[in-house]
């Protein structure tokens, strides 16, 4: 039986299961650490140091605050429906995690004799795979905000909904415009077909529109329409603590390096190294994480900055500009690509 | 004459609009504003001070912890009993039970001195009323702010308390800082 169609399957089972179990234990160790850099870069901004207390530089603030969030009480609202609200976070987290399969974080590689891609999976349907999760995963916020039976999460869970729908379709469109170029819809092949030139150059209206409409997607500021914290508490999870709570957080850092992951690996080459010098496969994973730091950087960097967008602004940037900005870059790349 | 509620109304003046392109390149630009402005903040560095182990220096008249004195040659204390500075304090902390000096016990310079002496400190309000009114200097508003205590009752400070040279925790400010 094959799963996927059109897959160059050649690595046994016991490779995927050791890649998955990589992939999931590097994600975990390092989003602890993202959002210590998270807190400590927006820190600098605002003039101050951020979490430096506990252990060195602060690095060990994630560990006792899971420990804190661990050992809280689990709690939840008499008019909640309990069912769901245990399994929202759920989806929340576990979209999140099996996006970050697909993200390739180098080229295929000779270990020990065998063939081994550094990625997850190399899915045919590449860009798709991660809007069917982040679709799926979208049922994590509004199945939770609503479940919570609290008006503020009901109120974050449809912005969430209505946001999510409105950026997810230029997010999308974006990401077209490169596939047609590209001519693949594999996320290795994208990269491969990058070796003259990154596809930010070229594509750089599409380039713009996706990470506008990522930082709407991932729920960040200027778009945290959902959590909202001055007007909604923390809108959707507002009836959360413990660690449903941490979940919800954590599904949000690994929206966000998923995002990244695409990004670098859709707009910026992957693995490319600018003048494609020779460098042994170990590198690659390398430059890859570099590129998505630079890209959480520049995230945090306007969230630090940018106020939050009123809710009509939002829908109106969302339909009114991105939209048909998404489309145009579609069409000229389409009539260029079919010239 | 009647009310005329027009006349109340301030015409809102709005600048012309921008139109939709010089307004996108507009918010485009006030964007790149604002990513540049918080990016030199990390450049010009924290102004936090970390408090336990950085403090902010004091001005030399800041009124902290009390002390009392006593003259330098002969060691006598300065305070003789009066009780003006219970008169004077507004928060009614200070207490002081005044006894008879005597040529075998002579603790101050003057006729009588203090037996007792005790602040309430969790109530003195650091107004400084007392040092204006000791007419010997007796006492005076110190420099330390750090007067946190488990319990109420450690709060009021002794004369021996307030007599003791005090730990030197606050930095003073220098000269123009």
């Amino acid at each position: 039986m094959r799963a996927f169609a059109n897959v160059y399957y050649f690595e046994p089972w016991w490779i995927q299961v050791v890649k998955a179990l990589v992939i999931f234990l590097v994600a975990f160790a390092i989003l602890p650490l993202l959002t210590v850099y998270e807190r400590k870069l927006m820190g600098r901004m605002q003039g101050r140091y951020g979490p430096n207390r506990v252990g060195p530089f602060g690095l060990l603030q994630p560990l006792a605050e899971i420990v804190k969030f661990a050992t809280k009480e689990p709690s939840r609202p008499t008019t909640s429906v309990g069912f769901l609200f245990r399994l929202a976070p759920v989806i929340a987290i576990l979209t999140g995690i099996t996006a970050l399969a697909i993200v390739p974080y180098g080229d295929v590689q000779h270990i020990f004799g065998r063939r081994v891609g550094l990625y997850g999976i190399d899915v045919s349907i590449g860009p798709l795979y991660v809007f069917a999760l982040a679709g799926i995963s979208f049922y994590g916020i509004m199945l939770g905000g609503w479940s919570s039976g609290s008006k503020y999460s009901f109120l974050g869970a449809m912005r969430g909904a209505a946001q999510l729908i409105s950026y997810e379709v230029s997010q999308g469109l974006s990401l077209v415009g490169v596939i047609i170029t590209a001519g693949t819809l594999s996320l290795t092949g994208i990269v491969h077909a990058q070796h003259g030139m990154w596809y930010v150059i070229p594509q750089f209206v599409g380039f713009i529109v996706f990470l506008v409409a990522s930082f709407a997607e991932t729920n960040r500021a200027p778009f945290d329409l959902v959590e909202a914290d001055a007007e909604l508490v923390q809108g959707y999870f507002t009836e959360y603590g413990g660690t449903p709570f941490v979940a919800y957080l954590f599904a949000e850092y690994v929206n966000m390096v998923v995002v990244s992951g695409i990004a670098v690996t859709v707009f910026l080459g992957g693995w490319m190294i600018p003048g494609n010098p020779h460098v042994p496969g170990w590198v690659d994973p390398i430059v890859v994480i570099v590129k998505m730091m630079l890209f959480i950087t520049f995230f945090i960097w306007v969230r630090a900055t940018l106020p939050r967008l009123r809710y009509d602004q939002l829908m109106s940037f969302g339909w009114k500009v991105l939209l048909p900005l998404a489309t145009l870059n579609l069409l000229v790349t389409a009539i260029i690509v079919g010239a | 004459m009647t009310y005329d509620p027009s006349a109340d109304v301030i015409e809102v003046i709005r600048t012309p609009s921008p139109g939709p392109v010089a307004g996108a390149y507009r918010a485009f630009g006030e964007t790149l504003r604002g990513l540049k402005t918080t990016f030199a903040r990390i450049i010009e560095g924290p102004v936090t001070i970390q408090y336990p182990e950085e403090k902010t220096p004091v001005y030399p008249r800041f009124r902290g912890r009390h002390k009392l004195h006593r003259f330098e040659d002969t060691g006598l204390e300065k305070c003789v009993g009066c009780s003006l500075c219970a008169a004077a304090c507004p928060a009614d902390c200070i207490r002081v039970v005044a006894a008879e000096n005597t040529p075998e016990n002579r603790v101050s310079a003057g006729e009588r001195y203090a037996a007792v002496y005790e602040i309430n400190l969790s109530r003195c309000i650091f107004c400084g009323y007392c040092e204006v009114a000791c007419p010997f200097d007796a006492i005076t508003m110190g420099h330390d702010y750090e007067l946190s205590d488990y319990t109420r009752s450690d709060l009021i400070f002794t004369k021996e308390m307030l007599l003791a040279e005090p730990v030197e925790r606050t930095p003073l400010r220098t000269e123009g800082e």
